[in-house]
């Protein structure tokens, strides 16, 4: 059975986000997403500076056989980047919630309000 | 929908806490631990596969070798029983059916050991060519089953653990054996581009087998390295680098026909205007300056122009780098052609190379 965080917030595509200020989330994958890829070999981030809208693709997760997109839960603008990833994917797979991708500065708050609780999430897997 | 298929070993996959995942119409293993440890132990050492999801077809009969022969893209007229041919089906027009091992036993039997993908439209098409010879086409698909013993170490372990001395037997070539009063067939053959073999036999003795290799703690491998292995030998894999809408001159596997020979054959005469006209496409290596992973169907273009797609690509486990085999428009087959391969919404730029990523490890030394 897979770890799933109490409070931080999920979505359906196996991201989770946390919030770390009024207006800064950070986004990683799901243990149980982590688990399903198998090893993880690249992360395919976003530029920092990039633009994303809630809903669309920001970058891929590999692993040996395919790649998986990672879909942003949120609007706003990449600030940071996990530069560790990119050197060493293989953190994903071990502990896939630190191992954060990107960190964005929201522009629309209102968008967290639809995402899934950790109970709700447990509930898909 | 037809229910989902289990080979023999289905239950030993369960116990292993394999992924398992439907292909071609069987609950396949595609990794038990991870595909990397996998890959490597055949690169290295020794891994074995059920292969038991691919097809067999005996054709028996007095016109055996000529019909094969009419219908099998390489020679087998003149080869001597006991070897194995590697080549292809073509339809009329010269795209191909399936690829296949063909084994003589003799001019008059042979066994098509065909994908497991296209089982249903191979033995029909293949009744379908028998005409006016004098043959009988039997698919014995479900009586056999199959394993892979692949890597440098297979013929050691096969020889330890079995008791079957292989070091006879030469690169494809076959012979058959007694193991536990069973009769077995294993050819030196496989997928992967190192020395191993191919054994086939009924559920009991694959099962024995298994479970000698599991309990000596060789390596099961599944689906998953089965394709970085092939890919990375540059094997072609029926869907994406070979299909029912490329011929084996696009596919770069005109070693594979008899095109230059006298005997004809089925596809032959499409074949032959195709290289007389020119080729417009081939299958090519590609390689990758930067850290991306190209994947089977991205675009790969030049310029403006979309000049063709990738067929497989990995971040390749040997080299550590991301490499591809693709289908590329000419006159960009050309070594060194700069192309840019669209991944997502990015660009990436790659170079057209051979396809020999690595030197295969075949034993083809005389005995």
């Amino acid at each position: 059975m897979s770890k799933v965080i109490d409070g931080l917030m999920y979505q359906e595509s196996h991201e989770w986000l946390k919030k770390v200020s009024d207006d800064e989330v950070l986004i990683g994958i799901t243990e149980f997403a982590a688990k399903e890829l198998g090893s993880v070999v690249f992360v395919d981030l976003p530029e920092v500076g990039d633009e994303l809208t809630a809903g669309s693709d920001f970058g891929a997760v590999e692993s040996v056989k395919a790649a998986s997109d990672l879909t942003s839960p949120v609007s706003g603008e990449v600030i940071e980047i996990n530069e560790d990833l990119v050197g060493e994917p293989e953190l994903v797979n071990e502990d896939a919630f630190n191992a954060w991708f990107i960190k964005v500065k929201i522009s629309n708050p209102e968008e967290l309000d639809v995402l899934l609780s950790a109970e709700q999430y447990k509930k898909l897997i | 929908m037809e229910k989902i298929k289990q080979t023999c070993l289905h239950e030993q996959h369960l116990l292993l806490n394999a992924k398992m995942e439907e292909f071609a119409g069987y609950d396949m293993p595609i990794v038990y631990d991870n595909i990397k440890s996998e890959h490597i132990a055949v690169r290295t050492n020794v891994g074995i596969f059920d292969v038991s999801h691919m097809g067999e077809f005996f054709v028996r009969g007095t016109d055996a070798e000529r019909f094969v022969d009419h219908i099998f893209t390489n020679c087998v007229i003149g080869k001597e029983g006991g070897s194995v041919t590697y080549g292809m089906l073509c339809y009329e027009n010269g795209t191909i059916v399936d690829d296949l091992l063909v084994y003589k036993y003799n001019s008059e039997e042979f066994l098509l050991v065909v994908n497991a993908s296209n089982i249903a439209k191979d033995y029909e098409w293949v009744v379908n060519q028998t005409g006016d010879f004098d043959v009988t086409v039997k698919n014995v698909s479900d009586e056999y089953s199959e394993v892979a013993i692949q890597g440098p170490k297979a013929e050691a372990v096969i020889i330890n653990l079995l008791g079957i001395d292989l070091r006879y037997l030469q690169f494809f070539h076959f012979g058959t054996f007694q193991f536990h009063n069973c009769q077995v067939l294993i050819s030196r053959t496989g997928y992967t581009g190192e020395d191993g073999f191919e054994i086939y036999s009924d559920t009991s003795a694959i099962r024995d087998i298994w479970k000698i290799f599991m309990d000596a703690k060789i390596t099961p491998c599944g689906l998953g390295s089965r394709d970085t292995l092939r890919f990375e030998a540059a094997l072609p894999l029926y869907g994406h680098e070979i299909s029912d809408e490329i011929t084996p001159l696009e596919a770069g596997l005109k070693f594979f026909t008899k095109i230059d020979e006298e005997n004809d054959f089925l596809g032959k005469t499409a074949l032959l205007k195709q290289k007389e006209a020119g080729l417009t496409r081939r299958v090519v290596g590609i390689e990758i300056s930067k850290m991306a992973i190209p994947r089977a169907g991205y675009k790969v273009f030049v310029g403006e122009e979309e000049v063709g797609y990738i067929t497989t690509g990995y971040l390749s486990i040997t080299l550590n780098k991301p490499i591809a085999l693709a289908m590329i428009n000419r006159p960009y087959t050309k070594k060194g052609t700069e192309v840019q391969i669209q991944i997502r919404n990015k660009f990436v730029t790659g170079f057209v190379r051979n396809k020999k990523f690595l030197n295969k490890n075949y034993k083809t030394e005389e005995l």
